[in-house]
């Protein structure tokens, strides 16, 4: 039915048509809509008949896992801090997705708004890299950053980071981590301390108000002020996997993340090398700081599993240092560059009280390494591989 | 020497078409340093302006007797003195103000604008075109700091020249200054967006 609304009204568009002008918009809504007509089905760098719409949309669906689950415990948060105790696992949900709603709709309004009017503009197709971060910018923000802050972030990073490079596949950063940055570095009062992560007022009659003396720091905000007692609780490894701990809305929990990076390795979508010698950073990094434990750097207490867990490197390592765009490409520098990820992002975490976590610093500083990284691998491929020739000759 | 050229376009030339920070890109790190508010931007407009006026002049009156090989010693000289005029008269009557700017009154001195004006044009001209060719870029490069000054006071300080005008109903219903505006890499992503404006306007500055 869709398809034939779509097929009626498409003349409309084509060259000559009355809406020529948008013929960006219908085309994005098309594919976006049907797998497209015109995949590429030859050509020597084709590997499948996959487009770029069909892998964003898998890495969104991976994500899904982490987004109820995000629901859940931002409703859980909530209920716990404002002292409701007789709630079902229904009503948290329910106050956890009235929560995150308005913001991934701004986010996306915001980003698709700009992506919309620069296609328009450029005359060129609408690209659909926003697909993936208009979803990951809510989840990797506290709960409670005002809605306008995101917009404006998301504005900031859309067009200065994608659309000023070129748009969709030329950007140097991740444009969803330099969001969070930019929100970081510009209201640092809103995305830190006790106050930001748990949401504080009731929404559509569910949940309640929070009092002001309550503190709802996350586990490594706790760490990096020097409490560090509740590291050796029992449990407490299990609830930071789990992920029932106060902290960034879609990050909390480990094992979620873990299915979805299945499912990414499964379609083969995120490169199992930057994935896997990420988590072996962390835990090297873990290990060596853990290893020279001083009390002057509280987070070193932590053990390297737990290093793992808690805040934002998980998120990270599955679903932002494998940006296909920004992270390295070539085999050995997928290594190089998810190792370094890793060792940087607890090296900041531990030995930078200012910042609890460094995921996403790490993250972008590789991103800025990553085109040298790539340039020395092959480079080396080339050096070896004219010493051979020479040798044979 | 070299082509005529009218004292009008140089005295005015280096307001757009030859501006010395966004088509040039001299000077950009002094942008970077004292924008953070708008007053020490307009001070340190001034001073530049100033400083250039008058060494232009004077490397233009000295400029047949200075011998060839040790130009750019003399040419610091006659800076150097210029500015800690200009940093003395500063200390006295502005104190707060050169207490913001600490040393980069001082790095005058070594602001790529003033060596390139007096290198390109002060040791070919006379003293009256040197004077106006000084206003002007001293001017063009006052113009740039002011305006990012006056973006960056505005949205990091919710003020202008330390004059609160973001009203106080803003802050009540939730607005918040933009910290990263006071940090330095705003100022450069500022002077990229005047850039970016300015190259729309004048099509033929676009380079491929």
């Amino acid at each position: 039915m869709l398809r034939k609304y779509l097929d009626k009204i498409k003349p409309n568009f084509e060259p000559g048509g009355k809406l020529h002008a948008f013929h960006s918009v219908f085309d994005g809504m098309e594919t976006f809509l049907y797998t497209p007509r015109s995949t590429s089905s030859s050509g020597v760098h084709i590997h499948d008949s996959i487009d770029s719409k069909r892998v964003m949309i898998i890495v969104v669906l991976a994500l899904i896992p982490s987004l109820i689950f995000g629901m859940y415990n931002t409703g859980y948060q909530n209920f716990i801090a404002s002292g409701i105790s007789d709630y079902t696992m229904w009503q948290a949900l329910a106050y956890g997705f009235l929560a995150i709603l308005p913001r991934i709709i701004v986010t996306y309004a915001v980003g698709l708004g700009i992506e919309f009017i620069v296609a328009q503009w450029r005359g060129e197709e609408i690209q659909e890299g926003f697909l993936v971060t208009g979803i990951l910018v809510p989840m990797i923000c506290p709960i409670e950053t005002p809605i306008w802050m995101l917009a404006v972030a998301t504005a900031f990073s859309v067009i200065f980071v994608k659309e000023v490079f070129g748009g969709t596949g030329y950007n140097v950063f991740n444009v969803a981590l330099v969001t969070r940055a930019f929100l970081f570095f510009a209201y640092p009062a809103q995305m830190s301390g006790d106050k930001a992560f748990i949401a504080s007022e009731p929404i559509c009659g569910l949940g309640g108000y929070i009092s002001d003396g309550f503190s709802g720091a996350t586990p490594l905000g706790l760490i990096a002020n020097g409490t560090t007692d509740f590291i050796n609780q029992a449990g407490s490894t299990w609830n930071a996997f789990l992920g029932l701990i106060p902290g960034s809305f879609g990050e909390t929990s480990t094992l979620c993340i873990l299915i979805g990076a299945a499912l990414l390795l499964i379609t083969g979508i995120a490169s199992w090398r930057i994935m896997l010698s990420v988590f072996v950073g962390g835990l090297v990094m873990g290990w060596i700081a853990n290893t020279f434990q001083t009390p002057l750097y509280p987070a070193s207490s932590l053990s390297p599993i737990d290093q793992l867990v808690y805040g934002g490197f998980a998120f990270a390592a599955v679903f932002m240092a494998t940006d296909p765009v920004t992270a390295a490409r070539t085999g050995l520098g997928k290594y190089i560059y998810g190792f370094l990820v890793g060792v940087i992002a607890i090296l900041i975490r531990v030995y930078n009280n200012g910042y609890p976590e460094g995921a996403m610093l790490a993250v972008l500083l590789m991103n800025a390494f990553a085109p040298l990284i790539d340039y020395c691998v092959v480079q080396a491929n080339i050096n070896r591989r004219m010493r051979r020739l020479k040798a044979k000759a | 020497m070299a082509e005529k050229i009218s004292n009008k376009s140089v005295l005015l030339n280096p307001f757009s078409k030859n501006n010395p920070v966004i088509v040039q890109v001299l000077g950009i790190c002094s942008v970077l340093a004292v924008t953070a508010k708008l007053e020490p931007a307009i001070v340190m407009g001034i001073s530049v302006i100033a400083v250039l006026a008058f060494s232009n002049v004077i490397i233009s009156l000295i400029r047949s007797t200075i011998p060839t090989n040790i130009r750019i010693i003399v040419q610091l000289v006659v800076v150097a003195g210029l500015v800690v005029i200009v940093d003395q008269l500063l200390k006295a009557y502005t104190y707060d103000v050169s207490k913001q700017l600490s040393v980069f009154i001082g790095l005058i001195i070594t602001n790529c604008i003033l060596m390139g004006r007096l290198e390109a044009f002060a040791m070919a001209n006379k003293p009256w075109p040197s004077f106006l060719d000084g206003i002007g870029n001293g001017a063009g490069y006052a113009l740039i700091l002011i305006i990012v000054g006056f973006f960056r006071e505005l949205l990091g300080s919710g003020s202008l020249l330390g004059y609160q005008v973001v009203p106080q109903w803003c802050y009540e219903h939730g607005y918040v200054n933009n910290g990263l505006m006071i940090l330095p890499p705003m100022a450069l992503i500022v002077v990229a967006c005047i850039i970016w404006i300015h190259r729309l306007v004048n099509k033929d500055l676009q380079e491929d």
